[in-house]
């Protein structure tokens, strides 16, 4: 179905390709996982499948690209949009239209089908990915999940033969991304489709992989195999994988179901060993307050009177689905939000009513869009400008920034900073004021494994340093990894709040994949088990 | 009679029906600096947009264009206080500090203010806030996307880029409001001229991202694949479309102007529309796009263009008959109501009754039945 034949690409004004010598193969009816760093060449390789690179992005290919027989060097993208449909990684950004039937119609209109054979595809599409609920919804309405839906019905419709999926479940909380992997999957074996998708959330995907293709980046050999080979030394690798490579089970486990079949004999080995305690911070040294915290957005109540006390050292995460409240609660204790009943106090003050000025020393927001806090053209510049907006010598944001991030040019433009980079350099600035509350909006988004496992790095070290920090997330991993206390909202209100393996490990949709492999027993992690493997020679295998 | 033509099934109105009707609202405003006929088509078009806006996000603009028409009548003004030219009137209501400029440049800085150069720069930023609004009305009540899908085919490509445009501006002005809360987050006051630079640049790269997002996903959805034609065809549309819409520019330019020649105005639109719409007609065989559930234009279609039409042609044959009450003669005087302008705005308003409700999402089955039942 796809067929890459010594393939590169080499941008414009770039003096290294981005990619090199590629040949894979790829036959009808796969599921085919893209794994590899941020910046690696990922994007580039699924965007040549169907001829956006380089017709659209520019540069130069080398070796052919064909897809149902069509070779990209004489179709363009708009020819082969019947033969490979592309959804690129913001759902929202790639709407022509504002209405769920008029987008999933779109690319049949475009390709010139006749009235009646398009108003049955849309009825069909509506039915194949759940949305006839919302046909007459605009799109900007429609929650994350449902959005990436009406993406992928959208190229759908037209009855592509290969559907490329750019990062599709990275921005979505874990239920609606299961609701996207389940269609997906249904897709491939109820209708044959070929299907290649790239995706940072390994630990969501891998399971349904028939194919994974590492994509290494800096002009390494790409290897495409089946993915308990491949993924037996791939850089990147979700929790299950890790796990088993430290128990040391040959074939590697994809899924919970493989993994918790293989782990009798460990949770045999581990039963004797104890998690190790995560720090409990002395909870009377309060940073933070909420009490019987209400917001309203007009007739629409946010929050429900929510009680919420943050500690020194401690590690907050705040879960729940997208529009619980999560962002409403950050932006109430930054005090972007006056809330409409009950009481907000930082440090003693209360946060609406600071001046910015005053504000940054008390607390520190990252938003979800790290992004918005830059704006200066160059990262040195960027640093200078924090040390002025704080009111700190010059050159303490620089400091923390080389901490976080060693090694990037003062120069670089920030566009031109990876996604954790670009983060981190929010992160300095926002961190040179010394705020003692720290919240986090989804940081991981889009961050890759590597940058990710840094950013724990990173946040253990500022609660060590008497930070307290709250971050919103859905990534149940890196909760597991970092938080010492779990937050949940549901509909406005606290339904949860406890140290991360009591609320976690007993929760279907927020437990990471140890937990579940090693139920009921109260591990988070793969480094924990591997210490304790190590540590312990009792329970050494 | 078609479900369509009933005036009181629910059914999202055709969105070249509301364009019509604002466009006839915002001719007839701009035809008059009277104070009493602008009003009275910003009471109109008020009324209408309460009665038939629906909750999509594109109705909230009305409110965007409301508020940037104000600050359109506030810089008109200001603009007059600072440089007025000469003496404008008896009523010097305060002097401001004068800068001497260089002679015979006709411009003054500072200086007396007067009662009439306040009303008349009043008067002059209302007709422009009026036509503002009428184009916010329409943006409000059809959405400016959906227009998109009822340009001719041979126009599709310009219609695409335009309507692209239409709807950035609003992603703008929430981006603006995202990145403005972030930057108090580095302890920025996010004022003044300063301010605004330090919002441009994230909000500039984001809509620059957007927009480069959005290309790639039309062309790989099959955006431009036409069917190839010959070359004299397609010369021959772009001419005939080209040469159509300059004759209706004319046309238009003539017909507004009122100071124009005569042959400027109604003859040269006819020409230029018949050549456009032949190079359409031409242009259109070219393209191998088909239409998906085209929306209607049904009885309550024309009833709403209609009443547009009729708004805008009372106003013009009035001000024919009766200049005076349009272009006060001095701008002291108590503004006149002229009688059959007025008539012909109040017509505006029908489609406040006349253009079908929006439908609300169906209830399930069962609860459907049961109420039925009861």
């Amino acid at each position: 179905m796809i067929e890459l034949r010594r393939m590169g690409v080499t941008f414009a004004d770039a003096d290294e390709p981005v990619l090199t010598g590629v040949d894979l193969v790829v036959p009808e009816g796969e599921l085919v996982l893209v794994v590899g760093r941020t910046g690696s060449g990922k994007t580039t390789l699924l965007r040549s499948l169907n001829g956006l690179v380089p017709h659209f992005s520019g540069g130069t290919l080398h070796g052919s690209v064909v897809v149902d027989g069509r070779d990209t060097r004489e179709h363009r993208p708009r020819d082969l949009a019947d033969v490979v449909g592309y959804v690129g990684q913001d759902p929202l950004s790639g709407f022509v239209t504002d209405i769920v039937e008029d987008e999933l119609a779109y690319g049949m209109e475009s390709l010139g089908l006749p009235a009646d054979v398009m108003r049955r595809r849309v009825e069909e599409t509506l039915d194949l990915l759940g949305l006839a609920e919302v046909r007459h919804r605009p799109l900007v309405d429609l929650s994350g999940g449902q959005q990436q839906r009406v993406a992928i019905g959208s190229v759908l419709a037209t009855h592509p033969r290969v559907l490329v999926l750019d990062e599709p479940t990275s921005a979505l909380d874990p239920l609606a991304a299961e609701e996207v992997l389940a269609t997906l999957q249904r897709l491939v074996h109820d209708l044959g489709l070929t299907v290649v998708l790239a995706e940072h959330r390994l630990e969501r995907v891998v399971q349904y992989a028939d194919r994974i293709v590492l994509v290494p980046g800096g002009n390494a050999p790409v290897v495409s195999g089946d993915p308990a080979t491949v993924l037996r030394d791939a850089p990147v690798a979700p929790p299950v994988v890790e796990l088993g490579r430290v128990a040391g089970w040959d074939p590697l486990p994809l899924s919970v179901r493989d993994a918790r079949r293989l782990a009798g004999g460990l949770r045999e080995q581990l039963a004797d060993a104890e998690p190790p305690e995560r720090r409990r911070p002395d909870a009377t040294d309060v940073v933070a307050e909420a009490r019987g915290l209400v917001v309203t957005y007009g007739r629409v109540p946010a929050l429900g009177g929510v009680d919420v006390r943050l500690a020194r050292g401690e590690v907050v995460a705040l879960m729940g689905r997208n529009g619980a409240g999560k962002s409403t609660l950050l932006k109430a204790l930054v005090g972007m939000l006056e809330p409409s009943s009950g009481s907000v106090q930082v440090d003693g003050l209360v946060p609406s009513r600071l001046r910015p000025s005053v504000l940054v020393r008390h607390v520190g927001m990252v938003p979800q869009v790290p992004g918005d806090l830059l704006y200066a053209a160059s990262v040195g510049r960027e640093c200078e400008q924090a040390d002025r907006d704080a009111q700190v010598p010059s050159g303490t944001t620089l400091a923390l920034f080389r901490l976080l991030s060693p090694g990037v040019p003062l120069e670089q433009h920030p566009r031109d900073l990876s996604e954790g980079q670009r983060l981190t350099l929010a992160l300095a600035g926002v961190l040179a004021a010394e705020p003692p509350l720290l919240l986090l909006d989804e940081p991981t988004r889009e961050l890759d494994y590597t940058a990710k496992h840094r950013l724990v790095e990173i946040l253990r070290d500022l609660a060590d340093r008497g930070h307290a920090v709250l971050l919103a997330t859905h990534d149940v991993e890196l909760v597991a990894e970092v938080a010492t206390r779990v937050l949940v909202v549901a509909d406005g209100e606290l339904v949860a709040d406890g140290p991360t393996a009591e609320v976690v490990v007993s929760s279907p949709a927020f437990a990471p994949q140890v937990a579940k492999v090693l139920a009921p027993q109260p591990w988070l992690t793969p480094t924990e088990v591997a210490v304790a493997l190590t540590d312990d020679p009792a329970v050494r295998p | 009679m078609r479900p369509a033509d009933r005036l009181t099934f629910p059914r999202v109105l055709h969105p070249g029906a509301w364009w019509a009707w604002a466009l006839g609202l915002a001719t007839a405003a701009s035809r008059t600096q009277n104070p009493v006929p602008l009003a009275l088509v910003l009471v109109v078009t008020g009324f209408v947009v309460a009665a038939r806006r629906g909750d999509a996000p594109w109705a909230r603009s009305y409110v965007a264009f409301l508020k940037l028409s104000l600050v359109v009548v506030a810089v008109r003004i200001l603009f007059q206080v600072l440089l007025s030219k000469g003496a404008q009137g008896p009523t010097v209501l305060f002097t401001l500090p004068s800068l001497p400029m260089p002679a015979g440049s006709g411009l003054k800085l500072g200086g007396e203010v007067t009662l009439e150069a306040l009303l008349q720069a009043f008067y002059e930023g209302l007709q422009l806030a009026t036509i503002l609004v009428c184009v916010g009305a329409a943006n409000a009540l059809g959405s400016a996307r959906r227009l998109l899908r009822h340009v001719p085919g041979a126009l599709y490509e310009i219609g695409v880029a335009c309507v692209i445009a239409l709807t950035f501006a609003p992603q703008l002005v929430t981006d603006a409001a995202r990145v403005r809360s972030a930057q108090r987050l580095r302890g920025r006051d996010v004022t003044g001229l300063r301010g605004v630079a330090r919002l441009a640049m994230p909000v500039l790269e984001g809509a620059l991202d957007r927009s480069i997002d959005l290309a790639a996903a039309m062309d790989s959805r099959g955006y431009g694949r036409t069917t190839d034609v010959a070359r004299v065809p397609r010369r021959l549309t772009g001419v005939l479309v080209l040469g159509g819409l300059l004759g209706v520019c004319v046309g238009v330019y003539g017909l507004l102007d009122g100071t124009a020649a005569r042959w400027m105005g109604l003859p040269m639109l006819v020409l230029g529309a018949v050549l456009a719409a032949l190079g359409l007609h031409v242009g259109g065989r070219r393209t191998g796009r088909t239409r998906y559930r085209p929306d209607p234009w049904a009885l309550p279609e024309w009833l709403v263009a209609g009443s547009g039409v009729v708004a805008a042609v009372a106003v013009l044959v009035d001000v024919h008959l009766e200049p005076a009450s349009y272009f006060l003669a001095s701008v002291g005087q108590v503004p006149p109501v002229p009688l059959l302008g007025t008539l012909g705005i109040l017509v505006g308003a029908l489609p406040a009754v006349v253009a079908p409700p929006l439908p609300t999402p169906a209830l399930p089955a069962v609860r459907r039945d049961t109420e039925v039942a009861a």
